[in-house]
């Protein structure tokens, strides 16, 4: 079902000139921060937990509990995390070039509620006209009051520093964000002890929020929790912001009310993406960005729910949704995503960083008409190795969850289209034609 | 230290300064650097281990570890062909098998001219634009093969100086603003 719900982080993107503070100013923009600074920042933090806001970058942890464990911390840092680099995710990037002044007026509110005197929003390197945006509104929040010493003449004083990545995904990972945000490689950190609420940025305790989390805080505190709280289902509150892509006829980002529409109307709805490019079937879709295993077409009934889809074992994650059709050749799209993984493999971990080139030769074999009939064993042995037991949740071999993100399509695709790779092997290659 | 320009050394010092420790402004002063020169040299990095308290082989370790901070010279002209997969899906490899013959170059290698580099890139987030290109960070997309021939073109003629600037430029605005704020102050420089 398709509801009515009004967008909260997109409303202004009907707006040629929505990343300009003239048109921030004219739609109600900072009128949250003022409201903000009217109450006391545990009652921010306690409008957040009222909507039950889950952090939109991919983990889907509820925002109002991770400030609450630093709320005691004589000094705290704000990171806002827009290093967006899951392929397939979108959202952060239009998020960061058509509505800058948002991020930066959430980023206010979330540090005024943790009693952050420093803020950090990281920008993933390659979103350039994005980063440049983000520059020109911090610049003109200073101007305007928004942020410096005495923000609108309240007690409270904020510093803002807009920080560029450099090309590589794993800093989207938080702790390797803040090894990034410290001029260093983007090696993750051990936790515990690493935690960022216990030992983030220089050490200190630190709360990394992601940007379409903190663009949603503006609206929260003008309208109340509750409000927010009223939007989706169960734990699955408020509007998210979709990003469709793959085989459909309207590739795109839709904000829609979590939980109410389902998989198969955000694929097929003529006002989403308006059903398979091609006009074919949907063979599989990814309902979370490449980490998520895959679902197949019985799952296309499933609400837009982080509860539900994980359930059905998987992970709304990034909030990116792939459709593969039955043009797609489902080995390449394993391998391909593997290839990914191989890549952004930060190498510290020996599972991750072998395992990750071992898994891409053998599908890349077997793609191209080489494959072994044990390479499928030797496949699944290899997730297992990285990931004990190939299961849903992942365990974790490793410093980071980007190990345990390689099984997930291998895993999933073999389990739905064993046939198909097994074709691969006693071919000679690939039945459809592509290599 | 000698190889940032004047106007360069003094924008460099204003970053190194807006981070409670001055090793956080590394990656920024890479890309300040990247912009001067196009690629990131090693007199460069010279400097910026000096601005930021490391050595220059930390600086090169960093450096070398992001794909977007060439230690190598590159073309004028970046250009990403995003293969991830909601590229891929749409005919990304097409795209990239028709800028290497068209272009005369394999993936990482420049063309004669010094105009153009190719790079097979991972997923840039636009995937709306599949199959997408960026040209030194910027997007262009969707793309066909004569799509990417129409994009050369006005690459080569100069139609798209006003969207596409020099290869390591991210931002055309500086921070102005809030400079004069004491960082808090609570962590030892």
């Amino acid at each position: 079902m398709i509801t009515n719900a009004a967008p909260i982080v997109t409303r202004r993107l009907g707006y040629d000139d929505s990343h300009t503070l003239e048109r921030y100013l004219a739609t109600g923009g900072y009128d949250g921060l003022r409201k903000a600074l009217t109450l006391q920042p545990e009652q921010v933090a306690e409008e957040v937990n009222k909507a039950s806001l889950l952090g939109r970058g991919g983990a889907g942890f509820p925002a109002g509990r991770k400030w609450s464990m630093l709320r005691k911390a004589s000094i705290a840092y704000l990171v806002v995390n827009g290093d967006e680099s899951e392929p397939a995710t979108f959202k952060d990037h239009l998020l960061v070039e058509r509505d800058p002044h948002q991020i930066i007026e959430g980023t206010i509110i979330a540090a005024y509620a943790i009693g952050a005197t420093k803020a950090f929003i990281f920008c993933r390197g390659e979103f350039a006209l994005g980063f440049e945006r983000l520059i020109q509104a911090c610049n003109e929040a200073y101007e305007h009051g928004a942020l410096g010493p005495r923000i609108f003449d309240s007690e409270f004083s904020l510093d803002l520093v807009i920080h560029p990545g450099a090309g590589a995904y794993i800093c989207g990972e938080e702790t390797a964000l803040i090894e990034s945000l410290e001029g260093k490689r983007g090696f993750p950190r051990i936790k515990p002890p690493s935690f960022p609420a216990v030992m983030g940025l220089y050490g200190e305790p630190t709360v990394v929020n992601n940007i379409e989390t903190v663009s949603n805080l503006p609206w929260i505190v003008e309208n109340g929790g509750e409000a927010f709280a009223a939007l989706g289902e169960g734990s699955s509150t408020g509007t998210r912001l979709f990003a469709l892509s793959g085989r459909v006829n309207r590739p795109g980002w839709y904000e829609l009310e979590m939980s109410k529409t389902t998989f198969r109307d955000l694929i097929f709805d003529p006002s989403l993406g308006g059903g398979v490019r091609g006009g074919g079937d949907v063979k599989a879709f990814i309902p979370g960005g490449v980490s998520a295993p895959w679902f197949g077409p019985d799952q296309l009934d499933l609400g837009l729910d982080q509860d539900a889809v994980g359930k059905a074992g998987s992970m709304l994650g990034s909030g990116s949704i792939v459709v593969m059709d039955d043009t797609t050749c489902v080995v390449r799209a394993a391998w391909r995503i593997t290839r990914f993984f191989r890549r952004e493999s930060c190498g510290q971990c020996t599972p991750c960083r072998e395992g990750s080139g071992w898994l891409e030769k053998i599908l890349q074999r077997i793609e191209q008409g080489y494959g072994r009939e044990e390479d499928l064993d030797l496949l699944m042995d290899v997730c297992d190795n990285i990931s004990p037991g190939v299961s849903w949740p992942p365990q974790q071999t490793t410093i980071c969850v980007l190990g345990p993100s390689i099984p997930s399509s291998i895993a999933s695709g073999i389990r739905m289209f064993r046939d198909e790779f097994l074709a691969h092997i006693t071919g000679g290659g690939c039945p459809m034609g592509s290599h | 230290m000698a190889h940032l320009s004047e106007e360069n050394l003094v924008r460099a010092r204003r970053l190194a300064e807006i981070y409670p420790k001055s090793r956080s402004a590394l990656i920024p002063l890479c890309h300040l650097a990247q912009a001067q020169d196009g690629y990131l040299s090693e007199e460069a990095m010279e400097d910026i281990a000096e601005l930021c308290g490391v050595s220059p082989a930390e600086v090169y370790g960093t450096a070398s570890f992001y794909d977007m901070l060439h230690t190598e010279p590159v073309g004028r002209y970046v250009v990403a062909v995003c293969t991830n997969i909601a590229c891929m899906l749409n005919g990304a490899y097409e795209v990239l098998e028709h800028a290497e013959s068209s272009l005369g170059i394999g993936v990482g290698q420049t063309t004669d001219d010094g105009l153009f580099t190719i790079e097979d890139a991972e997923c840039l987030a636009g995937c709306d634009l599949a199959p997408c290109v960026q040209v030194n960070h910027r997007f262009f997309g969707p793309l066909d093969a004569a799509g990417f021939d129409g994009l050369v073109a006005d690459l080569r003629s100069g139609a798209l100086a006003d969207i596409v600037p020099a290869h390591g430029v991210l931002s055309r605005v500086d921070r102005s603003n809030g400079l004069e704020v004491d960082p808090v102050g609570d962590v030892a420089r």
